[in-house]
């Protein structure tokens, strides 16, 4: 096929836009990948883990997070790390902390971006080797990482 | 040198949590982000911290792009003995800025 002059401005324009889109943003299956390749073949608990976020955010370039877990934080039993994860942010991964015995309270605070309104997880790793989640839904006015 | 607050208590009783605040001033660029010629800039973000209280390891954190702009984090500790609080962070460059508190436990 001859490149007709309305394929040719087609061709030009989906460029020019593709040249502004952003790379591939996290999905539901990317988080779970991520969430598998931390856990593995056992299922997080739900229970135990407490996550803290504002349920509307008004800026998302900053959203203050607070996660804590029910645990006594004894040499036996205590909380080994805790992970938190997003559904569409860029990256699945937000951050990842490690605890210990030493820590008193199992309680980690920190301040995060969120693209979109979103889903966001807390997944906590206990001394024992179980997995206990927490999940809280976000909705995001002004969205991070938008502007170019 | 970036800038770094840090908010622990000066002194605390043996065997009380306490709680540590920490903030580092730091742009945590994600990669994602494209400048005015459309060229996506370059990713620097604080990828580790670390605190070791007289020398061993109390807490460690994993960072990555969605961590917003002068990365905050709060977490606890039980006040052991009196002595040295490490705190280090480390970019992406693998520059480490690291700063000392005092505590006294009494």
């Amino acid at each position: 096929m001859h490149p007709t002059r309305r394929w040719i401005v087609l061709a030009t324009a989906s460029a020019a836009f593709s040249r502004f889109a952003l790379p591939a943003d996290a999905t539901q299956a990317t988080m779970e990948e991520a969430i598998r390749a931390l856990v593995g073949e056992t299922e997080p608990q739900r229970g135990k883990v407490k996550l803290e976020l504002p349920s509307i955010v008004e800026n998302g370039n900053t959203v203050p997070l607070t996660v804590s877990v029910d645990s006594p934080m004894t040499e036996a039993d205590h909380v080994v790390s805790i992970h938190i994860f997003d559904q569409k942010n860029p990256q699945p991964y937000v951050a990842a902390f490690k605890l210990g015995p030493r820590a008193g309270r199992a309680q980690v605070s920190t301040r995060i971006r969120l693209a979109d309104s979103q889903q966001v997880m807390a997944i906590a790793q206990l001394a024992d080797g179980s997995f206990w989640s927490d999940s809280a839904d976000v909705i995001v006015t002004l969205a991070a990482c938008t502007e170019l | 040198m970036a800038r770094v607050l840090i908010n622990l208590p000066a002194r605390a009783k043996r065997g009380q949590v306490i709680e540590i605040k920490t903030l580092i001033a730091h742009p945590m660029e994600t990669g994602y982000r494209l400048d005015g010629k459309g060229a996506a800039i370059r990713r620097d973000i604080i990828k580790r911290f670390v605190c070791t209280y007289n020398g061993e390891e109390i807490f460690q954190a994993e960072l990555f792009p969605a961590i917003a702009a002068n990365p905050f984090i709060a977490f606890c500790t039980v006040a052991t003995e009196s002595g040295e609080l490490v705190f280090s962070w480390t970019d992406d460059p693998g520059q480490t800025q690291t700063e000392t508190r005092h505590i006294a436990v009494e």
